[in-house]
Parts: C-alpha cells; structure tokens; sequence
C-alpha cells in the first residue's frame, strides 16, 4: 500500500484490479466512445476551418460600399400632401464620399489590418465578334492581394500588373481564344456619355479562383485604368477591409456602420447561408456527441451498479470495521472516475490514430489531403476533463447505494 | 453477582433492550424482550441458543449495525443511544472488533493489508507504522510467514486467524465473534478458539463468541444463553443441564 494515497483510492484501484476483465472492457467501451467524439470533432473542425480558409481566400472580411441612394421628393407648400408612389431611384455606380478620409479612419483601428480600395463595375470583353459580359475590379495590387491572395491563383503569368496589363479568368481566356501577352479589349457602356469607353490592355496573366463563374466574369485591371474605363476619375465603390479575427466581422461591420454612416456588409452575412449550414452541421454533431456521451456514462453506471452488488458483502464488512458511508461513497466515485479518465486517455489515442488513418487514406487523385485536419492539445484535455467528470457524476447513483447498503443485510449476503 | 470479574470495569452494558421488526406494519414481531446484560473487561463469553432465537439479532445491536427498538446501551461507559450514523461507526471502528463465521476478508488486498484495514479506516491515510503494527498482530496469530499472500489464497483456518488479527487491530474492548469456527474443520476449529483465548488472557479483551459447539462454550468462563428473545441463563458453570438441553437442541438443529 502506497503510504501517499488515501484509503479511498487504494480500495478504488484494488477494486479496479481484481475485476481487471470487467474494469478493462468498461475502459474499452469508454475509450470507442470517447475516440468517435474526438475524430469527430477533428473532422469537422477540419472540414469547417477549410470552407472558411476557401471561402476567405477569396472574399474579404468586410466590404464597405456607398450608402444606398434614396428618394428625396420635394416639398410643396401644402405640408399634409403626400406622395402615392415614391419610386426608389435606381442605384448609379458611385464612389464612396470622402473614402480617404474614411480609408485612413479604418487603417487606424487596431482590429483592422489591410484596407484595399477598389473600383467594381459592369463591361464587355471583346475580341472580334465576341463580347462577354465581365465584372472589372480596378484595384492596388500590393493591398488587394493581401485580401485576395490572387497570386497564389494564377495559372500563367505573373500577378504583377503594369498601368496597361489585366488579369483575367480562365475560362474567360478559353472562351475568348487569347493568352498571356495578347491584347484584350475592355468596353464599358456609360449612362454619361453615349458612347461609352473602350480601352485595349494586355494580359498579364489567368487565374483560377476555384469556380467557373468567378473565372468566367472575373477582370482585373489596377486602379487607375479601372477609374478612367468606369468614368470614376479618383473615386472608389468599395473599399475592401481584412481584421485579425474574421469572425468578429458582424460586429466590427456594426460597428463601422454607425460609426462612419457607411454601407458595411461582414463575410458573415454574405455567407449567411453557409453559416447556417456550417451552425447546422455543428449542432448534428453535439447532439452526436451528446447521446455518445451518455451511453458511455451509462455503460460506466451500469458496470458500477453491478460492482457494488458483487461486492455488497465486502462492504458491509468495510462498515462494520469503522468505515463511513462518506468514505464507501469515495471508493465508488473514483472507480467511475478513473474509469472516465482512463476511457477518454485510451479514447484519445484511439481517436488521433483514427485522425492519422483518415490523413493517410482520405487524399486526392494527386496525392494531397482533401483538407488539414489539426489535432487539437485542447480538444484532447477538454476530453479528458469532461469523461472524468462524467465517470464521476455517473458513478453518482451507485456510490449512493453503496453507501446506503445495511451491513447487516450485506454481510448476511 | 456470581460471575468470574477479573476487574470491575464494564465494557457493555445493556438495560431492558428489545428490538422488533416491522415496526408500525401488521406483521411487526419482537425479537428481543427485554435483555440485560453486563460484560465485565477480560471476560470470555460464549452466546448459545438455537436458531432463531434473536442471538444474531442481539449480536449486531451489540456490535452497533443495528439500533435497538427500546432500553439502554452502554459501550465502555458511553450512552449509545442518540449517536449519529458517523459517531455510532467511529465508535464500533474503535471499541468493537468483529470475527464473522464466514472469515470475511476483503479479497483484494494481502493478509497485512486487511489486518491494517480499521486503522486505515481511521486514519484515512496508511502508513509504516500501521503495516509493522499489523505484522506483530499477524505475528501473534501465527500468520507472519503468509503476511503478503492475497486474502484468498489462504486456508479457511488462516483466513479465520487473519480475521481475528484484524478484529484486534484497533485494540478494541470488545471482539464479537460470529460461529468463528463454523466454517472450520475440528482441528483449525481448535486453534482458532486457542488463539481466541490467548489473545483475551494476554490482552485483558473481552470475547462474545456466538456459538452452536457445545463442546467450546463449555470452554469459555462464562455461557450466555438466549432462548426465545430473553435470556434464559448466564452462568460460569457450563454444565447445568438447562444449558446442556438448549445446547443439544442447538447442536441438532445445526446439523
């Protein structure tokens, strides 16, 4: 007997040992339970961490556009008059009002980190017969693609855009029959001016954004040239904002709103449905992890209650030598303890083997992973502080009836 | 009183005890009626009576595992009555040694470590001195050689000796003995019941030993015998023939 452990959990372990068949396939039960809720978590982590690292590659945090153009009727000089039908005006392709000022407030906030202004508008590439609709984004390469990291998308070329040079999808390329170095013509049409603008650039480079529409309609061109080809001389539509945590976003866009009067839409709420897929998806898996949980501590309960009958007359000698009921409930909750520790240690290792196995076969044709799966240290100890616990709370009911047995009865047998 | 009292320290006295079953139901019975009786420190008793006389019965409200319906109780002088559950088990941890029929040990621990179990009990935490304290006392039975061997790898006699080591762990005054040597051949019955008697000659503690051997109460200095819930005789001298009567009946009916 080890003179450092008190009695309880020397009879606890004693108990554990002579029962060693049963003790080890409460610990195995324990552990499979435990193993399923840790690679599912890893899994899902995993697969959650790389939507959003895809989807945020391509879309930044916050993107602030002018606020919404509305109807302003005039006032007649009766004042109880009013309108029937007040049309809401369409919306012009604007630039944000005073959006250096603005730029410069946002670069300033400590929970921001990149702030990228950009002109977005509507215009055809051409080439001979052929025009397609496109989206042109003008922008500044150095903080764009810190918010988009194009670079890492292209296909040929470089990303490095001259005044004249323009980056286009691939499929846009297909579809028009050109390359890098070829000339493509960019047309807008202008409400302004009948004719509209019409620019030749050269492309630079094609990129894969990772979705066929996207590379279909996707242009871009550097700030300047897309100000001259939209009519927008010195102006910018939207100003692009990255933070150090993207999932304060909502918040921070909130925020922004009512701070600088501004049009601010988080990624959240673009994604709003993703989201909710993504909360769906976690939910299924707590309410999965919930009932395997409770099957463990069943299994734990159920192995106990049986134990403390096997062993009734054991404890009624354990009374009638001085024990206290307090001290015969302890050696029946650290057994279910240490069940639940030993489980949910078993468990994770089972678990992070079946994570490693997952790595190993759930790969691409060429080889890759289809995404990272981290093996969380906190998701490890989190599992071990929660199937402790558990093992303890379910060892609850048959610690009581241990300690409530009559030595009378129970050394009778 | 006409019974051998090597002092006049009194270890358990009991006044007008009864106990029933059932209390307050329709089949509600008296066990015990009325039971007085004084032990006296050294004294080596014998209790007989045939089965279902209540001998049990009054063995465990002696013993504190069970209350009595009604009287009195005192174990070395203190009143039992009105003890909580925590005081009445700390007190039979420390005045009350039992030795059940069936040796009872906890099989998952050696021959030391169940000896050391109502020290450990008590202290909460073992330690080298409990361990060498219950070595001497395995010593004194007989047993060093086996001080490590699991409980169960022992003889029935070995185990019984255990038990009694154990039962005098904490130096109690008084040692309840259950039909100690029921379980056991006539020869381990023998030794058990020396060794009973060596311990209550060399220690000063008192034996109450419950049996249905004739043959060993008429060993002990004093028989007590019940029949019915009431004590019938408490007499040193084994061989009235009241005792004798119960006795065969008792013998008979154990067979």
């Amino acid at each position: 007997m080890k003179t450092w452990l008190p009695f309880e959990l020397i009879a606890a372990f004693r108990f554990l040992l002579e029962g060693r068949m049963q003790t080890l396939l409460t610990i195995v039960g324990a552990a499979v339970g435990v193993s399923v809720i840790v690679f599912m978590s890893s899994l899902l982590a995993g697969v959650q961490a790389n939507i959003f690292s895809r989807v945020l590659s391509t879309q930044a945090h916050i993107v602030i556009s002018p606020s919404e153009e509305v109807a302003r009727p005039q006032r007649t000089a009766t004042a109880l008059q009013t309108f029937a039908i007040v049309q809401k005006p369409a919306q012009r392709l604007r630039s944000i009002d005073q959006w250096q000022a603005i730029a410069a407030q946002l670069t300033a906030r400590p929970d921001i980190v990149t702030v990228s202004p950009a002109v977005v508008g509507a215009a055809f590439a051409v080439r001979g017969e052929v025009a397609d609709a496109v989206s042109v984004t003008g922008m500044e390469p150095d903080a764009f693609y810190r918010i988009i990291a194009l670079p890492e998308k292209m296909i040929s070329g470089s990303a490095t855009l001259s005044p004249n040079g323009v980056l286009i999808g691939i499929e846009l390329a297909s579809d028009l029959g050109i390359g890098v170095g070829e000339k493509l013509r960019i047309r807008t049409t202008s409400t302004k001016t009948t004719s509209g603008s019409d620019q030749t650039f050269i492309i630079g480079g094609t990129f894969d954004l990772g979705n066929k529409e996207v590379n279909q309609r996707s242009v871009f061109v550097s700030l300047r040239s897309a100000q001259s080809l939209l009519g927008l001389a010195g102006g910018v539509t939207s100003l692009s904002v990255n933070l150090i945590d993207a999932y304060q976003a909502e918040s921070v866009a909130t925020d922004l709103r009512s701070a600088l009067g501004v049009n601010a839409e988080s990624w959240i709420k673009t994604f709003e449905e993703l989201f909710t897929a993504l909360k769906t998806q976690s939910i299924a898996n707590y309410v999965i992890q919930f009932f395997v949980a409770i099957a463990v501590a069943l299994g734990i309960s159920s192995v106990l209650v049986v134990s403390v009958v096997q062993r009734s007359r054991e404890i009624g000698i354990l009374r009638a030598m001085g024990a206290s009921r307090a001290q015969v409930m302890r050696v029946f909750l650290v057994q279910g303890a240490v069940i639940g520790m030993l489980g949910s240690l078993a468990g994770s290792a089972l678990g992070a083997g079946f994570v490693l196995v997952w790595r190993a076969f759930a790969r691409n044709p060429d080889g890759t992973e289809f995404f990272p799966i981290a093996l969380q240290p906190m998701l490890f100890v989190a599992t071990a502080v929660v199937a402790t616990l558990t093992g303890l709370v379910t060892a609850v009911l048959p610690a009581l009836s241990a300690a409530r047995l009559d030595p009378v009865d129970a050394i009778r047998g | 009183m006409d019974r051998p009292a090597p002092t006049d320290k009194t270890v358990l006295r009991l006044e007008g005890v009864t106990k029933s079953f059932g209390v307050g139901t329709e089949i509600e019975t008296e066990v015990l009626h009325g039971i007085d009786l004084v032990l006296q420190e050294g004294e080596f008793c014998a209790l007989i009576g045939p089965s279902g006389s209540g001998k049990s019965t009054l063995l465990n409200i002696i013993g504190l595992l069970d209350r009595p319906t009604s009287g009195r109780m005192q174990i070395e002088g203190k009143d039992t009555a009105g003890l909580s559950d925590a005081a009445q088990t700390s007190l039979r941890g420390h005045s009350i040694g039992f030795v059940f029929q069936y040796h009872h040990l906890i099989s998952a621990f050696t021959a030391v470590e169940n000896v050391m179990m109502p020290m450990l009990l008590d202290k909460g935490w073992p330690s080298q001195a409990m361990r060498e304290q219950a070595g001497t006392l395995l010593d004194k039975v007989g047993l060093a050689p086996f001080k490590n061997s699991p409980a169960n790898r022992m003889s029935g006699g070995q185990q019984q000796r255990v038990a009694i080591a154990r039962a005098l762990a904490m130096n109690p005054a008084l040692v309840l003995a259950d039909e100690p040597t029921g379980n056991l051949d006539s020869q381990s019955a023998d030794e058990v019941f020396a060794m009973m008697r060596d311990v209550n000659r060399q220690e000063r503690t008192t034996f109450l030993i419950v049996t249905h051997n004739l043959e060993l109460a008429r060993r002990t200095d004093r028989i007590i015998e019940i029949v019915d819930g009431i004590i019938v005789t408490t007499k040193p001298e084994a061989k009235t023939s009241a005792v004798s009567v119960v006795a065969e009946r008792a013998t008979d009916s154990n067979a």
